[in-house]
């Protein structure tokens, strides 16, 4: 089997529109959290969202090319150019038949959607956009990826709620290292924010009032948040010979399922799919040193995420730092692990380990080491990225330094 | 807390969590009714829909058992008639 070389980074998200803007926020532990624009949040009880602000498609796209794409679409475009301009990507005919484009999407292009229904429900006209379907569709990301590039490889997108980058990521990385492709373009985006979808959230009570508060005592709910991340994987030894700059290598990844509610996490399932990313990796848990956790900050996740993390590191679960930063780019959905697998990765690569948050108050059942509002310089040979979405299916990455 | 009150939050929390409404009593505690986190969710919606309140997140949080959530709604209904000016 190959080892796997990430060699691009590329982001848009509300901390920042590339990947260097994105690490400046949160190393610096600002958070990106406030008052949501671009929906009319009055009649919400909540108001505040992590949203790429004063975002418009002109800086990126011609008129005629964006009507084509949903803002969650957009998104994975900008991101995907970010990671291949750095990572001096030189496109060959075979390149592009043997590259693969594995995203994740929860919702897709639900606001698209959103608007169409407004138009026959509310409205009452007769007729939706013709490019309402073309536009939700969650592979929309994947597919204009492989537009802008002619990436004609194996391209696909995954769906598992909060963990949906992460399953993307983890697919890409297998497929990179059994040869079955030789680079591959991955990660996630998401555009969550319309009056429909956040209604939604509105009902399920999980959503904080004021800010995202990880493992903090007062804690009050998740932060949605928007963006994109995307990574460009391929063989350390093919990175090397072309002299790519290496930012970490992407060493295991492990999957599981909880088989027990649709919404409430289980500390066993969320410990299966770190062991499961240990054993990838072929490394031990005292071996790692950071993870950037799933960290939502509601009532359920945090003490249930610490209990996983406690069962999975034992004694080492002590010297272990934690941080979740959704404290900063707020709860990204389908986009949520490609943002924090770029912050664990340039945390391994910096020797900094970006804090939590909005951090006020320590909560006995959230006893780890949270990295609490300031960024921690620390050398970490190995880090993990834990992602655990609704309907228990958890997925969890693991980095090296290089 | 008025016995036609207690009847129509009792039926909502049977209707939602489809159990008969006789195993719901006024001491029934959610824990013997098997209502987990997203079961009081739909509830609450549907004591939403049902008397035409909105239950802040705070309030229902502090809602453990069947007597709680009645003096929650009663606690509400009362302050929307109080917000309602009266017609004369």
């Amino acid at each position: 089997m190959r080892r796997v070389a990430i060699t691009g980074l590329g982001v848009i998200a509300a901390p920042g529109r590339t990947a260097c803007e994105f690490w400046k926020c949160l190393i610096e532990g600002r958070s990106a959290i406030g008052a949501l624009e671009s929906v009319d949040c009055s009649g919400l009880r909540f108001q505040n969202g992590a949203e790429v602000r004063g975002y418009s498609h002109q800086h990126y796209f011609e008129d005629r090319r964006a009507d084509f794409m949903d803002r969650f679409a957009q998104f994975a475009v900008i991101a995907a150019r970010e990671a291949v301009t750095e990572a001096g990507i030189e496109w060959t005919p075979e390149l592009r038949e043997n590259t693969a484009i594995v995203t994740g999407s929860c919702v897709g292009g639900q606001s698209t959607e959103d608007l169409g229904f407004v138009e026959v429900y509310k409205m009452g006209h007769n007729r939706v956009h013709p490019l309402t379907i073309p536009k939700t569709m969650s592979n929309a990301g994947a597919s204009h990826i492989s537009m802008e590039f002619g990436i004609t490889g194996p391209s696909f997108t995954i769906s598992t709620a909060c963990s949906s980058a992460a399953h993307a990521i983890g697919q890409a990385f297998w497929m990179v290292r059994s040869g079955m492709v030789d680079l591959a373009l991955t990660g996630g985006s998401e555009a969550p924010f319309s009056f429909g979808i956040l209604k939604a959230w509105e009902a399920m009570r999980v959503v904080s009032p004021d800010t995202c508060r990880p493992f903090s005592r007062d804690r009050h709910g998740m932060i949605l948040g928007e963006g994109a991340g995307i990574l460009v994987i391929e063989p350390l030894e093919a990175a090397q010979a072309r002299g790519a700059r290496i930012h970490a290598e992407l060493v295991g990844f492990g999957m599981s399922a909880d088989a027990c509610h649709i919404t409430q996490p289980s500390a066993e399932g969320a410990a299966r799919a770190m062991r499961g990313a240990l054993r990838d990796a072929a490394i031990g848990p005292e071996e790692i040193g950071y993870i950037n956790a799933h960290g939502t900050a509601t009532a359920a996740n945090d003490p249930t995420e610490t209990a996983a993390i406690r069962s999975v590191f034992g004694a080492h679960a002590n010297k272990l730092a934690v941080s979740s930063t959704k404290s900063m780019h707020g709860h990204a959905l389908g986009a949520a692990a490609a943002l924090e697998a770029v912050a664990a990765i340039l945390a391994v690569r910096e020797g900094m380990l970006p804090p939590t948050a909005n951090f006020r108050m320590a909560d006995p059942e959230c006893d780890l080491d949270v990295i609490p509002n300031r960024a921690r310089p620390a050398q970490v040979e190995y880090a993990l990225s834990n992602s655990f979405a609704f309907g228990g299916l958890n997925a969890v990455l693991a980095f090296k330094k290089v | 807390m008025s016995d036609e009150l207690i009847e129509r939050v009792r039926q909502v929390i049977a209707t939602s969590k489809r159990i008969p409404v006789e195993r719901v009593t006024i001491d029934s505690t959610f824990e013997e009714l098997g209502i987990d986190s997203m079961d009081g969710v739909e509830i609450l919606f549907g004591l939403e829909n049902e008397f035409d309140i909105n239950i802040p997140d705070e309030e229902a949080k502090t809602s453990r058992n069947v007597r709680q959530m009645v003096a929650g709604v009663e606690r509400l209904l009362a302050a929307k008639s109080a917000s309602t000016p009266a017609t004369q």
